[in-house]
């Protein structure tokens, strides 16, 4: 019990340096990096809570693919820090008023929770076991509605970013297996002195 | 008076957490040997494909040649780019180094040898191997170098890509076990039909695991006729070393993986109850060694990819079949009525 409690010092303790460090790191690089180490412990506390299958996930999901592409963005941004930095104050207001609320929202769904009885599910059977028990039939409405709006999503920042620009060369790979060497080829007799 | 001395010395000697220590120095000290003689093995191998000798002048037959090496890293000097980035420099080779190694703690060598008997063991696994991009992303940044960058970039791209038809695999297994504890899914019953339904996976998989570990013929995270040796282009002695180990460990610890997802672990092979009398621990570790070679036949064999047909696979060939296979299977399953209780 000790050990458990210390842990969860220790995860919270530096889930909640790193995500001040997210926002206060001057280069962008290391802000996502920081990102990385809180989903990292976030998903520590999941452990703790006797949820390894969504501790697992979250690393997979968070950590393995979403944040691998936020670095990817980052680094390929040539930004200037300086004229960044300039104007940032006035978005103080906006910025405590969403964090406000959601402050709240989070306040208010902790009161009316109860976590005694969530506790004994997860407890009882495995995880993955049930989990698998309740999503597929209790929660199969919203869990399909959150399908449809990810495969929307997709198709959406497919729509976006595909363009057709004409002049491009593209690879034709039935096209380049189809070639023969007759086709590709000629063999010629080069007489010395007096070149192809 | 000293029967009471030795009392105490077994008390502490056969304590839960001595073993779990003696364990882990087990692992670790195993994985670390492994790597080394599997830089030697695959120089052998090499050589006999190009009609070489391979390294046969330090000791017998060459074999304290990997010893000689890593010797020769250490020994030599650090250099730390005074454009990079510092602190993500050094971290980058010891994250790699320390993932490949954590893996371990989840691998079944043989009936009960495994150090976390966890639940959601594949998980796990695949967890930690997903992760495995950040060392070299981080590497290809902080290095600022142009050529560093660009197989950071690379390897990025491409460890994603394969990752999805990866954990499609996985679930396509996990079907047929019906388990996410790794030596559930070793002991799990596999009729012949099964095992032949599986084995165009397992193939995919091969292919997949050489795309995740960077290696040939998907080294274009390393090209060294393109972008002279990638990511680590700026890493030079124990920064180097630890890329270096964290490679060969990430490629063993694949091959545990697929021996331990197809080839079913420390059982004896194709169900040969009669060879039982040899330790688990030898069949996994010869089935791990076939694959290995695997890795090393491949690179002796077969040229580097072009970037846009390694996308191209798998994107475009692995992803679908692997999705069509996932569904054919729960299909198959389903229909008769071989679902695993």
């Amino acid at each position: 019990m000790i050990i458990q409690g210390l842990a969860f010092l220790l995860f919270s303790g530096i889930l909640s340096i790193s995500a001040l460090l997210v926002i206060t790191a001057r280069n962008p690089v290391h802000s996502v990096l920081w990102l990385v180490l809180a989903f990292f412990n976030s998903a520590g506390l999941f452990v703790l809570l006797g949820a390894e299958f969504i501790a697992f996930l979250m690393v997979i999901v968070y950590v393995g693919a979403v944040a691998v592409l936020f670095l990817f963005v980052v680094m390929m941004l040539e930004v200037d820090f300086v004229s960044l930095r300039q104007g940032a104050m006035q978005y103080v207001p906006v910025g405590l008023i969403v964090g406000g609320v959601l402050f709240a929202e989070l306040v208010f769904m902790y009161g009316g929770l109860e976590i005694e009885a969530v506790n004994q599910a997860v407890t009882e059977v495995q995880n993955s076991q049930s989990i698998g028990l309740v999503l597929y039939t209790d929660y199969i409405f919203p869990f399909q509605v959150a399908g449809l709006i990810l495969f929307v999503a997709m198709i959406g920042a497919i729509v976006l970013t595909h363009r057709t620009r004409p002049g491009v060369r593209r690879q034709n790979i039935a096209e380049q297996h189809n070639r023969k060497p007759e086709e590709a080829m000629e063999i010629r007799k080069v007489t010395t002195g007096t070149g192809a | 008076m000293n029967m009471d001395v030795l009392n105490q010395v077994m008390a502490i000697v056969t304590h839960p957490f001595t073993l779990m220590i003696a364990f882990i120095v087990a692992i670790v000290g195993g994985v670390l040997l492994s790597v080394a003689y599997m830089t030697y093995a695959e120089r052998k191998v090499l050589g006999a494909i190009q009609r070489r000798q391979g390294p046969m002048t330090v000791g017998p037959f060459g074999l304290l040649q990997p010893i000689a090496d890593g010797i020769k890293l250490l020994s030599k000097e650090t250099i730390i780019p005074s454009q990079a980035n510092k602190g993500v420099f050094i971290l980058a080779p010891v994250m790699l180094f320390a993932l490949s190694l954590i893996a371990w703690s989840v691998i079944p060598f043989d009936k009960g040898w495994v150090l976390a008997n966890i639940n959601v063991g594949i998980l796990y696994l695949f967890a930690v191997s997903s992760m495995g991009v950040y060392g070299v992303i981080m590497a290809g940044w902080a290095s600022n170098s142009r050529y560093a960058f660009l197989g950071g970039l690379r390897s990025a791209s491409q460890m994603v890509s394969y990752e999805v038809s990866m954990g499609l695999i996985i679930v396509t297994v996990l079907l047929c076990t019906g388990s996410l504890n790794l030596q559930e899914i070793v002991l799990a019953d596999r009729p012949v039909w099964m095992q032949i339904w599986l084995f165009p996976m397992f193939i995919v998989f091969l292919v997949s695991i050489l795309a995740e570990t960077n290696r040939a013929p998907f080294d274009l995270p390393e090209g060294e006729s393109e972008i002279t040796g990638g990511f680590m282009v700026e890493y030079s002695s124990m920064t180097y070393a630890m890329f270096f180990l964290g490679e060969y460990a990430n490629m063993i610890l694949m091959s545990a993986m697929t021996t331990t997802l197809f080839l079913g672990g420390w059982l004896p092979p194709f169900g040969m109850d009669g060879l039982a009398f040899v330790p688990g621990m030898v069949w996994f570790s010869l089935k791990t060694a076939g694959i290995l070679f695997f890795f090393i036949w491949s690179r002796g064999t077969l040229p580097r990819y072009r970037y846009d047909q390694l996308m191209r696979l798998g994107w475009k060939v692995f992803l679908p079949l692997t999705l069509v296979w996932v569904v054919a299977t729960a299909g198959l399953l389903l229909t008769f009525d071989a679902l695993p209780k």
